[in-house]
């Protein structure tokens, strides 16, 4: 317990500024699209100069155009979804390396506790992290389309499904964060490796809807939760999603196992 | 009662060596040196202790359990100073001292206070802001705050000013005479000379020996270097003299033995300068090194 309350405690600037920054930035985004519904009909003269190609890759659908409100709620996650994964890798890829970047190993280590104990202590620090974020997220998301929705419908249901797969999603970059960070010698910038996971994959994703590649569209956890899909459908996209959810699980014991075995080097 | 008990012990790191068939005990109660120059496997040993990394082959039991399968059991009672120290930089040094006593079982506060008093350490500083010394002092409270049965020092001195060595060689030598037992780790022959009471001299990953203190000193060797004028006449070349080298204006050797014999020696010359002094490390295991 000592560990957890402590991890959380060094966390707890990071909760803020994440929280804080990922409200403003769907705030500020939700709160442009009564100016979009006003002007239907030109934004989408507009959008249809475009090539369907160009659209997709910016994450557009035209099952769910962004000239409506789930749509355009859509399309601020499709973008707000690389900083939520950036923060999920963030985390990743500090919490087990942290102790020998900053070479308190030989402190945390040498107590009488197992590595186990600390892995979890670390896990559930982080866990929780994520969730308090998401608590505020969740709550911000309701609050913007009700406040922002010029009159059209909130679709209830197929929100919650998404905001409840997007626990998954962050679950995701948690745990490859993890798994690479007890892979690799030594995680020198944290920042540098998570923004790599995050904007990497999302490019793959984005290029699969562009090319309308399978293959790519499999590979990428932004694609398994698209917010267009559990929008449209409310349901989460189960087919696509349980690679994710392998990946999760593979990642986390693989690196619980990497990390009890570790040798931890002095300077 | 052996409280350190190496059997055979091996790391690899990778193809590179750390140490090897490293097999020797330390008794309840000892304050065991274990010296050795830079880089020859001092802190891999100690590190396999403290389960910070995993033999190759081998293994070594503390309390008579294995290090590595009861870890967490056996480091109720261990304390253990690196010989780099770093902290949570942001913490304030009482808050990182009670962070590390809430992994004891029982209440450390007024040993806290206690050491930082004998230690002249500000308990309300910001680590960040602590000069090397000082975090070496809260490495010090932070390493003896749960009276551990077991201290294990990894080259300790580095840092602290002569006074406040002398400070805490007092204070390892109350924890001894309250029980515990220390392995000190160092490659400065004198801090060695001063505290232990046996000493195993490691090379290249192995143990090359292991003496007693007392033995060790009978055995030392002085550096004599005596300047003056026509020197070079081998009134030297007598038992106990090695390394010798005679010049016309500077004469050096090693000698090992009856002090006064080379006394009456030196005090038939007229010289201009004499200079009697400890040897290094290096030069007092030169037969171990060469």
């Amino acid at each position: 317990m000592n560990m957890f309350i402590f991890e959380l405690k060094q966390l707890r600037f990071s909760i803020i500024i994440w929280s804080l920054s990922l409200s403003v930035g769907l705030i500020f985004f939700m709160a442009f699209f009564p100016v979009f519904s006003n002007d239907t009909l030109a934004m989408n003269d507009l959008l249809s100069e475009y090539p369907e190609e160009f659209l997709a890759f910016f994450g557009m659908n035209s099952d769910l155009p962004f000239t409506e409100l789930m749509g355009y709620f859509a399309l601020t996650y499709t973008f707000l979804l690389i900083p939520i994964s950036i923060q999920s890798a963030n985390y990743g890829f500090h919490i087990l390396s942290v102790e020998e970047r900053e070479l308190t190993a030989d402190f945390l280590l040498t107590k009488p506790i197992s590595r186990g104990a600390i892995y979890k202590a670390k896990l559930w620090a982080v866990l929780s992290t994520i969730l308090i974020t998401d608590v505020i997220l969740f709550a911000m998301s309701f609050a913007s389309l009700y406040m922002f929705r010029s009159g059209e419908a909130v679709n209830f249901k197929g929100t919650w499904v998404f905001l409840a797969s997007m626990i998954l999603f962050q679950l995701f970059f948690l745990s490859v964060g993890m798994v690479i960070s007890v892979f690799v010698k030594k995680v020198s910038s944290v920042l540098a490796y998570s923004m790599s996971l995050g904007f990497g994959f999302y490019i793959i994703s984005s290029l699969g809807m562009m090319i309308s590649s399978n293959v790519l569209k499999i590979l990428s956890p932004f694609s398994h939760f698209d917010p267009n899909y559990p929008l449209i459908h409310e349901r989460m996209n189960i087919e696509r999603i349980w690679i994710s959810i392998v990946v999760i699980v593979l990642s986390f014991i693989t690196s619980y196992i990497l990390y009890l075995r570790r040798n931890i080097k002095s300077l | 009662m052996n409280v350190i008990e190496f059997q055979k012990l091996t790391k690899y790191y990778g193809d590179v060596l750390g140490c090897k068939d490293i097999d020797f005990s330390v008794k309840k109660g000892e304050i065991f040196g274990f010296i050795g120059p830079n880089g020859a496997g001092k802190s891999t040993t100690i590190r396999t202790m403290l389960s910070l990394i995993y033999p190759t082959n081998g293994s070594v039991l503390i309390f008579d359990k294995d290090a590595i399968k009861y870890g967490p059991d056996i480091r109720k009672n261990i304390g253990y100073l690196p010989s780099e120290v770093f902290y949570y930089d942001k913490m304030k040094v009482i808050d990182l001292l009670e962070y590390s006593a809430s992994f004891y079982e029982h209440d450390c506060s007024e040993r806290i206070q206690t050491l930082a008093e004998t230690m002249e350490l500000d308990l309300n500083r910001k680590i960040q802001d602590l000069s090397y010394g000082n975090k070496k002092k809260v490495g010090i409270v932070q390493g003896l705050l749960h009276s551990p049965d077991l201290i294990i020092l990894d080259e300790p001195t580095s840092g602290l000013d002569p006074l406040m060595q002398q400070k805490f060689f007092q204070l390892i030598k109350e924890e001894n005479k309250r029980g515990a037992t220390v392995l000190f780790s160092s490659h400065i022959l004198s801090e060695v000379q001063q505290l232990c009471d046996r000493v195993a001299i490691i090379k290249e990953g192995e143990i090359i020996d292991i003496q007693d203190i007392k033995t060790l000193k009978e055995d030392t060797y002085k550096k004599i270097t005596i300047k003056g004028e026509g020197l070079n006449h081998g009134k030297f070349k007598i038992d106990g003299v090695s390394e010798l080298q005679e010049r016309d204006e500077e004469v050096t050797f090693f000698f090992k033995g009856d002090v006064n014999q080379i006394i009456k020696i030196i005090s038939s010359l007229t010289l201009r300068d004499l200079v009697i002094e400890e040897p290094t490390l290096e030069e007092i295991f030169m037969h171990y090194y060469e």
